[in-house]
């Protein structure tokens, strides 16, 4: 097989006959690693995953017999990768500060020792997805050792409890075959597991819009569509810190460099709130930075994807973040147009649309080949093209996903954040998940959110009125629902990530927030139906106590505190009246 | 390209068989042994052009011809490949010198000292090795430092539309620029892709006098250079700037106008190609593009110097969800938009804050970088400002007499806000601490009650000072 043709990360190969769909090969002297994404007669092509400058016509390919495949096992927690799984901690220090081509780095620590404890025993039979032992991978998480889901047969031999390297087996079946501590999987391969269950916990992510009125639920997708400096990042961010996941996957798709560091400099710094450890140690990165090779872009969202599977596997929740998808579908759209295929709209591939779905299908909440529970949540950041959520990318998710999480420009202009428009936001598992709320949190908690979104939607619906007649001529209650409305914003959804105690709040502390409000405008109500007017109210300082709220009390006892003097306060009107 | 030992010992051949020419396209047939992306070299009769292989195979190689294909014929051009990229020759000799869109002198001296020759295209950074940017650059201007502060190795672009004041904005970061409590070496890369003699003139002024001009390097492709050399000029500029940077230690603010005359160039590449257009005929890579442009600033961990980009963009019909802001705002590190209204009501620097946004600010300022209060101010003045927008709205609806004492104040406070705040001179260096005063100052028109964002102590502290 030889080099036929260059333009840009695609290379056309000639005598490529015997070549298979989504194998690798190695293209030219430098063995740039490539994946054969399309075969024409004896022609095929070839996306390259590293830079092409410099190839020739006639320089050789040589096929590798095997698909774009992980290796899976200890050592992926804490660590940052490419597109393609190369370690660019170990490229770092390898090749120096500019990543180059042609250097390879195997994605898993070879010299490392771990501490393998069994579970099986020699002689019982195994089937794919079972655990054979576990390795305290990191201070959070207990790295489960899987069988290879395409293995089974009889144990013949397990290794003893002991300190054993990546390259050393723990266990032969049938009295031959090795198994070691980590296996390989193909990217473009779902893995399987043995029963799909229902969406039915809620992830909590500390982010009170997110949590009260768009929850997502461990196995659920989502998507935040949003122009630029919407914050689409930011919530990224946080949900990556705070959400009640496990295992957290997060994804640098095309987007800044520093945005990665960020995270490569926060991470190690912050602490899990469940358990006091660094983030890091729950956290897997992939980076392909809008500078990188485009073929690679493509390959990290099945990167993540199968990463995340594999945790969700050893029966962990698993929460994916993937910023942004839209620059994934522009590597399709622009490896699409170097093979000249037909466009479809906006010159994205037809296939755009069945791309997404097999993307966002592989998350969910499942019972494991070995019988436990775990879940994939997939978030996925979109960029639309002039926050015009009319574009393909944004309207071909939407059939997939359950949540819509609708970042709006108006509101982060005006520095309202996360700048999620509760109007046209919505989360199918609201219902699904209010079980966990009464039953964790309180018993009025659904009427709490109902009562928030009946005022919010009241206030949209006003203000359009207020605009054409002013506010002192609505009458004195729906004044008062305005005020309300506004407390809701300013003193609930809004949420500072970069405050200490604002960035995230326990359900307890949401649950309480939102109770001092709605307890508020409950007894503010029954004194305006005295005629008392409604600017008296407007006046009470408590207003301002409950707005701040949010970033000056992080104790529920202060909160609960604030909860009873809130729903007081406007009484003492009419004491003064009295 | 150049280190590929293949490439270097093959001799250079050269072609006669030129044939399709388009646009600044030139099909070259029977080759062998080209390699994609490498530099070449056309000529016609005594006419020489550098051009760049853009598509290879077997057969054929698509070429864009620098300097344009005018003049070019089937029979008469001859095309020499060279087995390299196009590369820029670097030292401290760069500073002071002017050079063409590909990198060669163009101020009539000598080719300067040569260290070492460069791909223009770099590398990527490895995001492991970048060092996060937090280190605050005063501008002395208020718009900018109090509520979008710009940070070292940051990307900040211009947002602007035609005939507003971003050359002189632009300028004036130049002469102004600096860091609290520091005095290290310090260049500037002046990139020009597209502009006019004069606009050019005004930039060279403008570091003469601030004393810049002998730590400048300026790289040019005026309107009337070739369209294709507005690909390399960005590209011949920061690889001029990383090699200040990150071999000699330097801080290096890179300005580049007008990003809008580059895009177009690509444009009008693309579609010499053939290629399917995305969105309004700019190519579907466009992104891609102008990251491997943006991303190249930035901080490396252990070495000393930063790259700080500048880039300066008009928008076209000044809207700002064109592909060309749109896709830059994905890609840089936050944005300085320039309004219309703002600039008619004759005030300078017409900065939209509410537009305008920069995303290192966070780690850049407040205690130990600025001052405390910093952060919670900023975020109060938007707010408020945002506010006070609102307020002017239902004013046009209302008039002023319709609205409540609580509004006016806030008209009130809109108006000290732009005439006060917004509003400086040309060449007025105001301190960090000038602009947060009078960021108090414009607040105190409020009432106590409405400031959410800021504490009830830095109201104590700060409040009463101004």
């Amino acid at each position: 097989m030889r080099i036929y043709r260059v333009s840009g990360s695609v290379v056309e190969a000639e005598d490529a006959r015997g070549v298979e769909m989504h194998e690798i090969v190695l293209v030219g002297s430098e063995q740039l690693v490539g994946e054969v994404i399309r075969i024409n007669e004896d022609h095929a092509f070839i996306q390259v995953y590293e830079d092409t400058y410099g190839l020739r016509p006639g320089e050789n390919i040589t096929p590798t017999g095997h698909p774009l495949s992980l290796e899976l096992g200890p050592g992926l927690l804490g660590t940052i990768y490419d597109g393609v799984q190369r370690p660019l901690t170990v490229l770092n220090e390898k090749e120096g500060e500019l990543i180059r081509r042609g250097v390879s780095a195997s994605p898993l620590d070879r010299n490392k020792k771990w501490h393998f404890i069994p579970l099986l025993k020699t002689g019982q039979d195994i089937k794919g997805g079972e655990v054979l032992g576990t390795v305290p991978e990191t201070d959070i998480i207990s790295h489960r050792v899987l069988i290879a889901p395409d293995t089974k047969g009889k144990l013949s031999w397990v290794a003893d409890e002991g300190e054993y390297a990546l390259e050393e087996a723990v266990a032969k079946i049938n009295g031959e075959k090795p198994i070691y501590m980590y296996h390989t999987w193909p990217v473009r391969e779902p893995r399987p597991y043995a029963q799909r269950l229902e969406a039915d916990q809620p992830l909590i992510t500390g982010q009170r819009v997110i949590d009260a009125l768009f929850p997502m639920a461990k196995g659920g997708s989502a998507i935040i569509p949003g122009g630029f400096g919407t914050g689409k990042t930011v919530v990224q961010h946080q949900l990556a810190k705070w959400a009640d996941a496990d295992v957290v996957v997060y994804v640098g798709c095309g987007e800044r460099g520093n945005e990665m560091t960020e995270v490569l400099r926060d991470f190690p710094k912050l602490k899990d709130p469940r358990s006091g450890k660094p983030l890091m140690m729950r956290t897997v990165l992939i980076a392909n930075t809008s500078n990188m090779p485009v073929a690679a872009r493509e390959a990290s969202i099945y990167t993540g994807i199968t990463i995340a599977e594999y945790f969700r596997d050893m029966g962990y929740s698993v929460a994916l973040m993937a910023d942004s998808t839209s620059r994934w579908a522009e590597a399709l759209r622009e490896i699409s147009g170097r093979l000249e295929e037909m466009p479809g709209e906006e010159g994205y591939p037809p296939y755009l649309a069945s791309r997404l779905a097999e993307f966002y299908e592989r998350a969910g909440r499942v019972k494991t080949l070995s019988g436990s529970e775990g879940s994939v949540t997939v978030v996925g950041a979109v960029s639309p093209m002039g926050g015009d959520f009319s574009e393909p990318v944004t309207q071909n998710s939407l059939r997939f996903v359950q949540v819509f999480w609708g970042l709006d420009k108006d509101l982060a202009d005006r520095r309202h954040f996360p700048s999620i428009n509760w109007i046209t936001s919505y989360s199918q598992y609201i219902h699904m998940v209010e079980n966990w709320w009464v039953n964790n949190v309180a018993k009025d908690w659904p009427a709490l959110v109902k009562e928030t979104f009946r005022l919010l939607q009241a206030e949209n619906e006003l203000e359009s009125l207020v605009r054409l007649v002013g506010i002192d001529a609505l009458p004195e209650d729906q004044k008062l629902m305005l005020l309300i409305a506004r407390m809701i914003r300013e003193g609930f959804l809004q949420q500072n990530a970069f405050n200490d105690i604002d960035t995230y709040s326990s359900p307890k502390k949401q649950y309480l927030l939102l109770k001092a409000m709605i307890d508020f405008y409950n007894s503010s109500k029954e004194v305006i139906e005295k005629k008392i007017p409604e600017a008296k109210i407007e006046d009470l300082p408590i207003i301002g106590e409950i707005n701040r709220a949010r970033f000056t009390y992080s104790d529920e006892a202060q909160l609960e505190d604030l909860v009873k003097r809130a729903a007081s306060a406007p009484k003492s009107i009419l004491g003064e009246i009295d | 390209m150049s280190k590929d030992p293949a490439m270097q010992l093959r001799g250079n051949v050269s072609y006669a068989t030129v044939t399709q020419i388009s646009g600044p396209l030139i099909f070259v047939s029977g080759i062998k042994g080209v390699g994609y992306d490498e530099l070449v070299q056309v000529k016609a009769g005594n006419r020489h052009s550098m051009g760049r292989v853009l598509d290879v195979s077997k057969e054929v190689a698509v070429i864009e011809v620098f300097k344009g294909t005018t003049g070019l014929s089937l029979g008469e051009t001859s095309v020499e490949f060279l087995g390299r990229g196009l590369e820029v020759g670097v030292s401290q000799d760069i500073l002071g010198r002017v050079f063409d869109g590909i990198g060669a002198p163009a101020d009539g001296k000598p080719e300067p000292f040569v260290k070492e020759k460069r791909d223009i295209n770099g590398s990527p950074i490895n995001p492991t090795a970048r060092e996060y940017p937090s280190e605050f650059i005063e501008t002395g201007i208020s718009a900018i430092d109090g509520m979008d502060s710009l940070v070292r190795g940051q990307k900040l672009p211009i947002f602007s539309g035609a005939g507003l004041p971003h050359n002189a904005l632009a300028a004036q970061i130049v002469r102004q620029a600096k860091l609290l409590n520091s005095s290290e070496s310090f260049a500037v890369v002046f990139v020009a892709i597209g502009i006019t003699h004069d606009e050019a003139m005004y930039f060279r002024k403008s570091f003469e006098e601030s004393g810049a001009l002998a730590n400048t390097s300026m790289v040019l492709n005026l309107a009337d250079s070739p369209p294709v050399e507005r690909i390399t000029a960005p590209r011949v500029g920061l690889t001029m700037a990383e090699y200040l940077a990150f071999e000699e230690a330097m801080h290096v603010l890179v300005v580049m106008t007008d990003m809008t005359n580059y895009c177009n160039a690509l444009r009008e590449i693309s579609s010499s190609r053939g290629e399917i257009p995305a969105r309004k005929g700019y190519p579907g890579y466009m992104y891609t593009d102008l990251a491997s442009i943006y991303e190249r600033a930035g901080k490396i961990i252990g070495k000393k110097g930063s790259i700080t980009l500048l880039p300066i963009l008009t928008m076209p019909n000044d809207d700002i969800s064109h592909p060309i802001p749109d896709l830059t705002g994905y890609i840089t590190e936050g944005q300085i938009v320039l309004d219309r209204g703002l600039y008619r009501k004759g005030i300078y620097p017409p900065v939209d804050i509410a537009l305008s946004l920069s995303r290192l600010m966070k780690d850049g300022v407040g205690k130990g970088f600025t001052r405390e209060d910093h952060m919670d101010l900023s975020n109060q003045l938007y707010a408020s400002y945002a506010r006070m927008k609102e307020v002017r709205s239902l004013e046009m609806v209302v008039g002023e007499e319709g609205l409540s004492e609580k509004d006016k104040m806030y008209l009130k406070f809109g108006e000290f806000f732009e005439q006060n705040f917004l509003n400086q001179r040309e060449n007025q260096d105001r301190s960090i601490e000038q602009t947060l005063d009078l960021g108090w100052q414009a607040l105190s028109v409020l009432p106590e009650d409405e400031l959410t964002r800021v504490s009830k102590e830095e109201i104590k502290t700060y409040m009463k000072k101004s």
